[in-house]
This record gives structure tokens, sequence and C-alpha cells, in this order.
């Protein structure tokens, strides 16, 4: 357990925390469409979970990576008000992650590599979720991440919150950019919580610890992608090619594991996560 | 902001006047019917006229349904790290001690394995009186060690589920618990091993939407909260109506995401005849109940009406011949 580590990082203060979620959540961050549009040479969006309906909130596709076809899924946030609500604000319903894992079994049936990006807030709170199956989706897209067959990496490129984020964090090899954060719960609901009071945000973001340097050193993410000076949102045509070339180069190495190999290995890193005394 | 891993297990008042606060926790919240604790434990902690369900805890829910003398526990001593350092008002440590203490537990989950009507299995149960039975990093562990365990001795497993949600406390690696424990259900499925998922009041967030979701067999208690976000969450978020029944067991049977729902007096009965159904084994035949001395006897007769209410949409009981 890298725990030592941690430790001293948290000593760096709790600024960086709270300049790491408002960096995440930047208006001008680029979302999932704005990489696929530059790392991808042609990009097909599939729609609908063929059973109840289309999802905005996630973005789901076979692009042209680099000169291989790599199945994508990821959230999708909206930048102007109009946007915002048709995307949901990036939070998935159980067709969201129903129509993502319609994909992944293409991926997986004829052999491309799943690259997901992770950009939430958090799955879709309400009544109809509820009623379709958020639990049971949000679990099975774990799962049937955790059994494919193919190379799958995931990185969170904005807020990766809660089980919403998870449902697509499952990976053999898992990034995380710069100025992302992930985190078991939003700042706001921990401090609505534990100090009663939302406007506690930023403490409750201190606490939590979400930044990326911070899940490294917890063995949540296995590397750290750059960002252009200042943030992503500065650049996005930098943004896109450092992401890329971070993505290629965990693709090529995942190709060279024998799948059964590659499956058992991404097994075992999610089961020894986590820190306890025995 | 979708707060989804929140401790939020209020159930809904229906819009009515604020029910006088129990007397003792052994007084009915729905019927004011008082009970001794002699008498909780007897009636498993369902209440007799109105059929509410109680809480109980993990050692009691494993009485419950383990055989007498079944029960061998592992992974005792698993107690948590403080990985963040996770302070609020109360440093995460002693808020670990202050619940150490009043239950008498090291965590919020106790795993073995043991008989259930004498089919052999591992089992995992929660326990909500510690911090909310709270998913964090030794919950994680204990559940992906039942799976293990199971896969080892060629066992089924049989979860109980009782949870708000992640531990904050214990922040992205309690996230990573969800991960966990689904890796751990992959390996079992691999395995070819049965899983049979008892979901009670409540189970809401990471647990709702990891391990506790994938069971071959998802059983519910009546009445229980069973939703990813609770409904104060969903209320504050969305300004929508809630329907009277939002996120209960009744709720979730009706739109397909629960196969059974099981009163208390009958879970153990359920869970035997499933694990003997799903390990090929020879047909459950319960013991036959003799008598008013029996308590689940009297108790099943005394719910009655709870009971015609629940076999109308609980196909387990289809089936049933002579019943009532
Ligand atoms: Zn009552």
């Amino acid at each position: 357990m890298t725990t030592e580590r941690f430790r001293r990082l948290r000593r760096r203060g709790d600024g960086e925390a709270w300049h790491a979620v408002q960096l995440a959540r930047h208006q001008d961050r680029p979302y999932t469409l704005d990489y696929l549009a530059r790392m991808c040479d042609d990009f097909l969006e599939l729609h609908g979970d063929r059973a109840e309906g289309d999802d905005a909130a996630v973005v789901s596709g076979i692009g042209s990576f680099r000169g291989q076809t790599v199945a994508f899924v990821g959230h999708q946030k909206g930048r102007d008000l109009k946007q915002r609500t048709y995307r949901n604000f990036g939070m998935p319903s159980p067709e969201g992650y129903r129509k993502a894992m319609r994909v992944f079994a293409i991926a997986a049936r004829l052999g491309f590599p799943v690259v997901t990006l992770i950009d939430t807030p958090g799955a879709a709170p309400g009544v109809r979720a509820e009623e379709r199956g958020q639990s049971g989706a949000i679990a099975r897209s774990q799962l049937t991440l955790m059994g494919l067959r193919v190379p799958v990496v995931a990185c969170v490129i904005g807020e990766g919150s809660s089980g919403g984020a998870l449902a697509f964090g499952i990976a053999d090899r898992v990034l995380m950019q710069q100025n992302a954060i992930y985190t078991v719960i939003s700042p706001e609901g921990c401090a609505a919580i534990l100090w009663k009071d939302a406007g506690e945000a930023r403490r409750a973001a201190a606490a939590l610890r979400p930044t990326a340097d911070a899940c490294l050193a917890l063995g949540v993410v296995d590397a750290i992608v750059p960002e252009p000076s200042g943030g992503a949102h500065r650049d996005h045509a930098k943004a896109a090619e450092l992401l890329g070339d971070a993505i290629q180069i965990e693709l090529d190495v995942l190709s060279s594991i024998p799948p059964p190999q590659r499956r058992a290995a991404r097994r075992a890193k999610f089961r020894d996560m986590g820190a306890f005394v025995e | 902001m979708a707060e989804n891993i929140s401790v939020d297990v209020s159930r809904l008042d229906g819009g009515g006047p604020p029910e006088p606060a129990p007397r003792t926790r052994n007084t009915c919240p729905s019927c004011n019917s008082h009970y001794r604790e002699d008498e909780m434990v007897a009636n498993l902690r369902v209440c007799t006229n109105c059929g509410h369900h109680f809480p109980v805890t993990a050692r009691e829910r494993i009485v419950q349904l383990a055989d007498e003398g079944s029960f061998t526990e592992i992974a005792r001593s698993l107690h948590s790290d403080d990985p963040l350092e996770f302070a609020d008002s109360k440093p995460y440590p002693e808020r670990l001690r202050v619940a150490e203490r009043t239950t008498g537990l090291r965590d919020a989950a106790i795993a073995g394995s043991c008989e259930i009507g004498g089919t052999a299995t591992a089992l995992v149960v929660l326990d909500f009186s510690f911090l909310g039975g709270s998913m964090g990093s030794v919950v994680g562990e204990k559940v992906a060690r039942a799976a293990d365990l199971a896969v080892e001795q060629r066992l089924p497993l049989v979860s109980v589920s009782a949870s708000g949600g992640a531990r904050m406390q214990e922040g992205v690696l309690a996230l990573m618990q969800m991960a966990k424990t689904v890796s751990a259900v992959d390996e079992l499925r691999e395995a070819g091993r049965p899983f049979v998922s008892v979901l009670v009041h409540p189970t809401t967030g990471g647990v709702a939407a990891s391990y506790a979701a994938l069971g071959d067999l998802i059983i519910a208690e009546p009445g229980a909260l069973l939703s990813f976000s609770g409904p104060r969450v969903v209320k504050q978020t969305t300004g929508e109506d809630l329907p009277d029944d939002f996120g209960l067991a009744e709720s979730n049977f009706r739109h397909g995401h629960v196969d059974l729902i099981v009163p208390r007096p009958e879970l153990r009965d359920a869970v035997a005849r499933s694990l003997a159904l799903l390990t090929g084994g020879q047909p459950y035949r319960p013991p036959v109940l003799v008598g008013d001395l029996d308590p689940v006897g009297a108790l099943t007769r005394a719910m009655s009406g709870m009971r015609r209410r629940i076999s109308d949409m609980n196909p387990f009981r289809n089936g049933d011949a002579g019943d009532d």
C-alpha cells in the first residue's frame, strides 16, 4: 500500500484540492466529444440502448484512432444552458449505461479495444432512473468491463464522481488527467452530509483528496496524463494530443498481453484496492 | 448535483403529520405496538401487529439464517486504516472507535461460512448500526473474501446487505470497493458458483450499485428502501413529486429489479430453498411448524394479512398449496 507516500502528499496544502475541483469543472474544459473530434480520424456515434431510449449524457461509438478501430464510451456534458439540459449535466440514466454495455459487447465480439472517458458529477438521480434500474445498470456496466477479453483503458478527463463515474472506470489501465478529480462523492454532497452545510465544500474537497496526485499515490490510477500549461481548457488541441499519446502508449503495451492474462490482471488490480489492517 | 452515495436512508412519510418519535427502539414506528426485547428476538424483529420490519444486526441476522452452530467467521481481525487521515467534526478513527464500542464489531460486516437449511454456503452480512453499514475497505474486503471462500470451497454465496452506500471517510478508496466486490462476483461467476443477494432496509448508493445488484437471485424484505439515490436527494435535486413507494422493495419488484419479496419469518426457508435449487441439491423441505409454542409459526399466522398482500406479487409463493 502506498499510504505513506500519500500521507506525505497531503501536507502540500488544501487549496490544491479545491483548485483541481474548479479546473475539473471548468466550462471550457474539453468534453468527450471535443476529444473524439480531435483524436479520431473518423468517429461513428452509436445511439440507443435497444430497449428504452438514447441517453445524451453518454456518448458511445466506434472510432478510427491512430490507425486502429477503437470503441469509445464517455460521459458528455454540455457547454451552454440548452446543451447542459440536453446532456442532463453529464449525469447518465440507466439507458446510458445500457447503451455503453451494448458498445462494450460489440468491441469484445469484433476484437476492438475499449477506451472510456470519465466526466460526470454522478449518475442521474430521479424517479425514472430508479424505476429503470439505476443501481443494476451501474453494477452491470462494471461487471461487463471487468470481463471483457479486449484491452480496456479508462481516463478521468474532468469530474469523476461516485458510482456514476466508476461504471466506466473498470479498465486494465486507469489514467487521470492532471487537473481531473476522482471522488466517492462530490465535495458539496460530502459537505452537506458531514458538515451539514454544502457551503463547506472547500473543506470537504481537502478532506476527500480527489486530486490526480492523491489518486496515484493511493493506487487508484496508474498514470497521470499531462495537460497544457494552465489546464486543458486553455488548448483543446494540445490536450487531445497529450491524451491521445497516453492512450496509445497503454494500448500498445496491453495488446501484447494474452487476453486471459490481461483479464486476470484487471480483476486482481481492483481486488487489491483498499487500505485495512489485519 | 447528484449526491448518489450519501447516507440518505429516509423513508417517505407519505405527506402525513410526522410520526411521534418511538418511545424505545422496540416500539413499532408504524403502529406504536411495543415489545419486550425477548419478544423482539422471538418475532425476528417483525411487528406482529402490522408487519413492520425492524432493523436486525449482523449477528442476529446470522442467528436467524444459519443452521444452529454452523457459522464460522472469517477475516474477523480486519479493521480500517485511516488512509486519508479524514476528519470532519470528528476524526475518522474516533468515529470508528465509537462505532466499535456501541456495536461490538470491528467494522460494518461479518463474513464466514455456515449451513442454511442443510446447504453449506459462504455468507456475508452487513450491519447498518456500524456507521450506516457504509462500505469502506474492510467491508469491501470481507465481501470479496466471502466470495473467495465460495470459489475455493465450491460453495454458493449469500449476502445480506443493509447500507447507506460507500464510506465517505475513505474517499476514492471507498468508491473502489464497489469495483473490488464486482471483481469478486466476476470470479464467482467464472467459477460457476451461485450467488443469492438479500437486500434489506436500506440498501442504497455504492452497495446497491455493486455486488448487491449482481445476485443470480435477488430477495428483498418487504418495505425496504432499495435505491441508488435516496428519496431526499432525488426530491432536492429534481424537485419531482415522488410516488409513495419510491425506491421501496415493492416498487423494485414491479419494475423487475428483484426476484422475490419475502417477509422475514419466511426468509430463512426462502434462502434455504434457493440454495438447494441453485446448487442442484435435494429440494429443501422446511420443517413443519407445530403448535403455538413455535414463535415463527405464531408470527406467521399473526401476519397473514400482510402475507396475503405480499403473495399477490411474490412468485416464490405461487405454487404454494394450502397456505392460509
Ligand atoms: Zn407495528
